[in-house]
């Protein structure tokens, strides 16, 4: 329903740290050379980052075994999957990998439930009704995938996948060609789906919104190479990565609980680990449900004392731990702000700054309305 | 007294079961073959692919009495292979049903490969990695994705191949020779009474015969070939 805020991840150390993912790959792509190496946590989402063509869904095929490097190793926990200099390469269907690409590549003449089957584990067979039931086709079981939508034939192909119990899931742009609604209807299904299986997930993607929602870990790929790589909220906080995380549409995120539900108005009051609370449009999740919250750095102003007549309805007491111009809009600077643990960001004018006397180390009063949190996602 | 004159004389049974029997077994030898060598060809590059190509080809563009008499020099009972398989196993095969059926299966081969190639370079490979990436290995890729998705094809080539089979003269008599019974199928009946003075009424009969069991194969085919691609793109009642 409300797209804006969903389940926080648990805790990063429960997973088992043997499906970690590990390589180092070199491969010629036209015009550059891909030269990447990188690790994939054992648990969580890690989106695979960048524009069209810069090596993201090359990598993903390397990684899957799909196309055999120039040079480099892929590890999944402690079992090497390929290894040019040991010349070992694992064929693809013996790597335990979960993949699902742009296109849902559903078996035209299996029934749903014949595609959702056809690779199906021995222990895959007693999370199939759970696993239909996540992601909602139970009801589309006995069709024949040319008559499913786009974004039912990709919650098949998802399904499909996840019933082989493998070690990776890797998503390749699975929301690519869906139109808003379907978008947002999938993003849903996958955020719960990554909240409730215990396997580490790849997610190549272009869109970050789309990667805000959804991803814990974050991988910046630029002309097939690392760009930046850690925590996604860590990386949403830099200030130099802006034009490469959003741009205009950059955001933070803040983890919240939630606390009570205002019927009469439709709002949910959720509060931040420093007991300060926000009001954001009603969410369906009970009282102490974790969410993490997008904040587009331009739905935040800043104030200098908490303001009287306003139609802001959350102002969060605030520290200004950065100050720098814009790299995207020279008539503005990037802010960040601590609030209590956290860290939220915020795009003002440079002559509100000036005017405002923004130094570091001032507190401030971070305005944010509440229905910037419907805004997008 | 009509029924008297339109049915089937003994001599003529003979020779459309015999026909049905020669070419039938022709398709069932080079089923296998054909469909792994069409597989061959879609799916994979190596060495010397144009030239097995080629080689294919052949007998539908080489005068059939000339693949006739290739078949008598190899197969032969001085031949390499035909030397071969009498002193081994007492096999001997021209002059026999068993002769013909090669002759037939041979001219239809690259009828057969070119269907099913086609039908083969069609089935998408994304498929098929998706199914490698499910687990499946290539034997099981193969039975469950590529050869169902090319049923249509399948069934054409092997139609196509049984008509060709069916219609094979040339390098049948040259191979097999013309004994009645044993080898002598419609085509070759035909021919004899063609060649007989006084027998055109019943050359008449065995040609509307032989355009009846055309028609009749084709039609099947097509309506096989319908029937495989309804399945495949079946929408839910």
């Amino acid at each position: 329903m409300s797209g804006n805020a969903h389940h926080s991840t648990p805790g990063e150390t429960h997973a088992p740290a043997g499906n970690a993912l590990e390589c180092r790959l070199r491969k010629r792509l036209g015009t550059f050379d891909l030269d990447i190496a990188l690790t994939v946590p054992a648990s969580g989402v890690t989106a695979l980052f960048g524009e069209s063509g810069s090596g993201k869904t090359s990598l993903l095929r390397l990684i899957a075994g799909l196309d055999r490097p120039a040079g480099g190793y892929v590890r999944l926990g402690e079992r090497t999957l390929s290894d040019t200099q040991q010349k070992i390469h694992v064929p693809i269907h013996r790597r335990q990998l979960g993949i699902v690409f742009q296109e849902a590549r559903l078996f035209p003449h299996y029934r749903v439930r014949g595609n959702l089957t056809y690779g199906m584990s021995r222990s895959g067979r007693a999370r199939f009704d759970d696993l239909v039931a996540l992601l909602g086709i139970g009801h589309l079981l006995e069709r024949l995938p040319g008559t499913l939508s786009g974004g039912e034939a990709r919650r098949v192909a998802i399904g499909r996948a996840l019933l082989t119990q493998p070690r990776l899931l890797l998503l390749d742009e699975p929301l690519t060609g869906l139109d808003g609604e379907r978008k947002r209807e999938l993003l849903h299904y996958l955020v719960r789906l990554t909240r409730e299986i215990d396997l580490p997930v790849l997610y190549v993607s272009h869109d970050t919104a789309e990667i805000a929602t959804i991803a814990d870990h974050l991988a910046l790929i630029e002309q097939g190479r690392l760009a930046a790589h850690g925590q996604l909220d860590e990386l949403m906080m830099r200030l130099d990565l802006t034009e490469r995380l959003g741009g205009f549409d950059a955001a933070t995120r803040l983890n919240a609980r939630v606390v009570d539900h205002d019927q009469a108005y439709s709002l949910t009051r959720v509060v931040l680990d420093d007991d300060q609370t926000l009001r954001i449009p009603a969410l369906d999740q009970p009282p102490g449900t974790p969410i993490r919250l997008r904040v587009g750095v331009r739905d935040v102003a800043l104030a200098l004392a908490m303001p009287g007549d306003t139609s802001y309805r959350n102002g969060l007491m605030a520290v200004i731990d950065a100050i720098e111009p814009s790299t995207h809009e020279p008539s503005a600077n990037e802010v960040r702000l601590i609030v209590g643990r956290q860290r939220l960001r915020a795009r003002l004018t440079r002559q509100a700054c000036d005017e405002m006397q923004l130094v570091i180390g001032k507190p401030v009063v971070a305005l944010i309305r509440s229905v910037a949190f419907g805004s997008r996602f | 007294m009509l029924f008297e004159a339109i049915a089937l004389s003994d001599a003529e049974w003979q020779a459309i079961t015999l026909s049905l029997k020669i070419a039938g077994s022709a398709v069932g030898w080079i089923l296998v073959p054909g469909v792994a060598v069409a597989w061959l060809l879609a799916r994979h590059d190596f060495r010397g692919k144009s030239l097995l190509d080629g080689l294919l080809h052949l007998p539908l563009v080489l005068p059939p009495v000339v693949v006739g008499y290739l078949l008598l020099l190899s197969l032969g009972r001085h031949g390499w292979l035909g030397q071969w398989l009498y002193q081994g196993f007492g096999l001997s095969l021209p002059f026999t049903w068993q002769g013909a059926a090669i002759a037939g299966g041979v001219m239809a081969f690259p009828l057969l490969v070119r269907a099913v190639r086609l039908s083969l370079e069609a089935v998408d490979p994304k498929l098929e990695a998706a199914a490698g990436t499910l687990g499946a290995n290539r034997w099981r890729v193969l039975f469950t994705i590529t050869l169902p998705l090319a049923i249509p094809g399948l069934l054409t080539g092997t139609v196509l191949a049984f008509a060709r089979a069916l219609s094979e003269f040339g390098a049948t008599i040259t191979f097999a020779s013309n004994i009645p019974g044993e080898t002598r199928t419609l085509p070759l009946a035909l021919y004899t009474l063609i060649q007989t003075p006084g027998k055109e009424a019943a050359a008449a009969r065995l040609c509307v015969l032989s355009i009846v069991i055309a028609m009749f194969s084709l039609m099947a085919s097509e309506w096989l070939a319908r029937r495989a691609r309804q399945r495949l793109q079946e929408r839910d009642r």
